[in-house]
């Protein structure tokens, strides 16, 4: 088999893995460096960040209350040195991404103009209007596009990692349009694979966040952390769950139930809409459990009211909301309330890194939301994920630019027996399935019905034990597959099944790690355990993949100056 | 009987030496469908060896674009029922290659991006270094460019464009939007370096003035302004340096 050799390789081409690029093509020029994505890089789904990005660049702000913020917001799981480290870093990363060309918002005199986001005490959420991670992406892209020492490779697959005797030496990929399995030797390997949104069906993710790298590290023996906090967003739109920014009620909207009543003021009087988003989130679907919520065709809902922002300040400020209500929902949100319910929006846990990307497998580092460093614990607070991607990209990039100046190339000889390896499993697992029955299709779509209902907002015992089962039963399932395309070129059908047996991996310690871990916090809400219990739960999961399914261990939390309180709003 | 709808998608397989041809689904009719949840529901329930590309279904990611009824369209945010009871059409984008069914080469699309230097350029390579404190940057100078920052790189406008059809050498909307762009950022000093590509042979000056890519662009960009007012900026600036005895390229 061909052999491309690199010194490093960035899988993923989203905000994580263009930024950790060009920090190794920018700083460390002689490197052969390469981004591996199976879409071109600005398809990424950054793209569809909309609020903003937060950093502290104003004087009546610091770094403490930054930290303290994020802390507090994760129900006090984050680990707090990681935490630091972020927020100092994520001063110095948004005016490097301004300096960039990113067009951010603007105050009459010119410096950049924050804005207010759930959980933060003060404003100070950067945004380019409600199209910030559109915007953060292409500058990205575009300015990764002046490193001619940075490759590409823009469609490929990333089919598996190249592990020998506990060191990575490159992966197993497959180039799309061409259909041929590679090579790509590397001594590091830099995973930016994004989070695993689509094994819910109501989500506001694209449909190619499926937890690859999560997959990739997993099978490899690198743990994957705290898979089992997940983030709902309060607002989805209905139907289908995209998203609808907080930026909308961090410039001033409201939320009603049915009776028009601003029913936040039941749960989070002190900050109203603006609480943290597992908090709104439940509020929400408190308020639609006890029968005021609205109801319609795609189900129970309740109102995003903008309309008294006026037309004016929406075109400035939320113009992405208007076109994505009237494309989307067929409303104007300028004369209607926005109907919206919680939908799955971001995975908290990813690949166990530490503060500088690196993971317990030498030559294996990871950034952004597929990796779990962990600033965000059991919840993100929003606008903390675009400042992450910039921060932990370019110090992932930076802690395996210094490793490969020492490390050594695995040999070529051994890269080939390992690929065959890898080859034959691939030939018969997705390739020669003549034999099987199964859809991947109707696999996929069964999973997300099981995740939407047995491991969603609220979770039980026997929800999650006949969750755990179920995936079970499709792993069972997905042994039989039958696929129908026989063209090797831009050959979908065999990118979904790998993709899909990704997700399947990673959906199964999502569901267990929420089965073993009897509390509350954060985004993990257990009916049948409400109340955080710092005694037993506060450390992080980290899960070994084993033949028997995933094995969990226990990681302390690090603190550093604050200590676990409650945490009320 | 369910209401039914007929899509006609045009397929290729090249390494099965098959003809470019078309084939019709009939499925049912659901009239909240976009044109690419008829296709999710075709890919999962009836042939799976149709190749398409699509990713954030919420016309944002720039990746599924087609010619649905002989018009470029982001087929997320098109819907059944503005062709319903009538069929639908499907043709991967008009003026690339195809590599199979819905899927087109994007090859010289991003080659021409990276040739217009879209990124910022500073006499002072360390300037960008520099994260102690940002630009500044008004609103008003802001806005100079800010409606050719929106481009999601969807292509439409190639799609559309009699130029690029005719002539694949020329630079095309989407690049010189980009382009003006950058030139037009009070943080950039660029102008220079870009106009030996958007002045040269084939850029700028191909462009017939059609405005398709204007009509068919889903952000608004409008790409034809950008390219006429970039005509009139190069032509100022060739005269310019004419004038202050600078060699015309």
């Amino acid at each position: 088999m061909d052999v491309l050799s690199h010194d490093i390789l960035i899988v993923g081409g989203g905000g994580a893995g263009l930024r950790a690029g060009i920090a190794i093509a920018h700083a460390y020029p002689s490197l052969k460096t390469a981004v591996i994505s199976k879409v071109y890089p600005m398809r990424s789904h950054t793209v569809a960040a909309e609020g903003g990005c937060a950093a502290v660049i104003k004087d009546n702000d610091n770094h403490d209350l930054h930290a303290f913020d994020t802390i507090k917001g994760s129900d006090f799981l984050a680990d707090q040195d990681a935490v630091e480290a972020f927020v100092r870093d994520a001063s110095k990363e948004v005016i490097q991404i301004e300096r960039w060309g990113c067009p951010w918002n603007r105050e009459e005199d010119g410096h950049i103009a924050v804005r207010w986001f759930g959980g933060m005490s003060q404003k100070r959420t950067l945004h380019a209007a409600d199209k910030t991670g559109f915007h953060l992406l292409h500058a990205l892209f575009q300015t990764s596009l002046k490193y001619d020492n940075l490759k590409r490779y823009d469609e490929w697959f990333v089919a598996g990692l190249l592990v020998d005797d506990g060191k990575v030496g490159g992966v197993l990929a497959l180039n799309i349009r061409q259909g041929t399995f590679h090579i790509l030797a590397a001594k590091a390997v830099i995973l930016c694979t994004g989070g695993v949104g689509k094994i819910y069906a109501f989500t506001s993710n694209a449909g190619i966040k499926t937890g690859d790298g999560a997959a990739l590290a997993y099978r490899s023996g690198a743990p994957i952390k705290d898979m089992e906090f997940i983030q709902f967003h309060p607002s989805g739109l209905l139907k289908n769950g995209i998203l609808i920014t907080e930026a909308s009620r961090g410039e001033g909207g409201y939320l009603f139930n049915k009776e028009g009543k601003r029913f936040m003021e039941q749960y989070a009087p002190s900050k109203m809409e603006l609480a943290p988003r597992d908090i709104v989130s439940r509020s929400i679907m408190e308020e639609i459990l006890a029968g005021r919520g609205l109801e319609g065709p795609y189900g129970s809902f309740v109102h995003l009211d903008l309309r008294h922002l006026g037309e004016a300040k929406i075109m400035e400020k939320l113009p992405m909301v208007r076109e994505l209500c009237i494309d989307f929902a067929g409303m104007d949100p300028v004369y209607e309330p926005i109907p919206i319910r919680p939908t799955m929006h971001y995975t908290m846990g990813g690949v166990h890194t530490d503060k500088d990307g690196k993971t317990p497998l030498a030559g294996l580092y990871a950034a952004g939301e597929g990796a779990c460093v962990s600033i965000h614990g059991a919840n993100r607070l929003g606008s903390n994920s675009l400042a992450e991607i910039l921060v932990f990209g370019a110090r992932a990039g930076k802690t395996a630019a210094e490793y490969v100046r020492q490390a050594k190339a695995c040999a070529s000889e051994r890269l080939q027996s390992l690929a065959k390896e890898k080859m034959d499993f691939i030939q018969k697992r997705y390739i020669r399935t003549e034999s099987g029955t199964e859809r991947v299709g109707a696999i996929l779509s069964d999973l997300r019905k099981t995740m939407d209902e047995k491991v969603g907002i609220y979770r039980r015992e026997e929800g999650l034990r006949e969750g755990v089962e179920a995936i079970q039963r499709l792993k069972e399932r997905f042994n039989r597959i039958r696929l129908t395309q026989q063209s090797r070129i831009f050959n979908t059908e065999l990118v979904g099944a790998m993709e899909m047996d990704n997700m399947l991996e990673v959906a199964h310690v999502v569901a267990l790690g929420a089965l073993n871990r009897k509390e509350s916090r954060g985004g993990h809400a257990r009916k049948d355990y409400p109340s955080r219990d710092d005694a037993q739960f506060l450390h992080h999961s980290l899960a070994y993949q084993t033949p028997d399914g995933p094995r969990m261990e226990k990681l302390p939390v690090t603190i550093t100056k604050w200590q676990p309180e409650e945490r009320k709003y | 009987m369910a209401d039914q709808i007929k899509l006609t998608i045009w397929r290729y397989t090249p390494d099965k030496g098959e003809e470019y041809r078309p084939q019709t689904f009939t499925i049912p009719y659901q009239k909240d469908w976009s044109i690419l949840d008829a296709l999710n529901h075709i890919k999962a329930e009836v042939d799976g060896s149709l190749s398409y590309r699509w990713s954030c279904r919420m016309a944002i990611c720039g990746s599924c674009g087609m010619m649905v009824n002989g018009t470029p369209r982001l087929t997320c945010s098109t819907y059944l029922n503005e062709f319903y009871p009538n069929e639908v059409t499907l043709e991967p984008l008009a003026n690339f290659p195809i590599i199979k069914d819905l899927v087109v080469d994007l090859t010289d699309f991003m080659d021409k991006l990276r040739s217009v230097k879209p990124w910022i350029i500073r006499e002072n390579k360390k300037d960008d270094e520099d994260t102690s404190k940002e630009y500044l940057q008004t609103p008003t100078q802001m806005e100079s460019y800010y409606q050719q920052s929106l481009c999601i790189n969807c292509t439409l406008c190639y799609a559309a464009c009699p130029a690029y059809g005719l002539h694949s050498d020329f630079l095309g909307p989407a690049a010189i939007a980009l382009t003006y762009r950058y030139n037009n950022d009070s943080r950039d000093q660029g102008r220079e370096d870009r106009r030996k590509v958007v002045a040269a042979e084939n850029g700028v000056w191909k462009c017939p003035v059609v405005g398709d890519c204007t009509e068919v662009c889903p952000k608004h960009v409008d790409p034809s302004a950008a390219i006429q007012r970039t005509k009139v900026n190069s032509a100022v600036s060739w005269f310019f340096s004419a004038l202050k005895g600078g060699k015309r390229e």
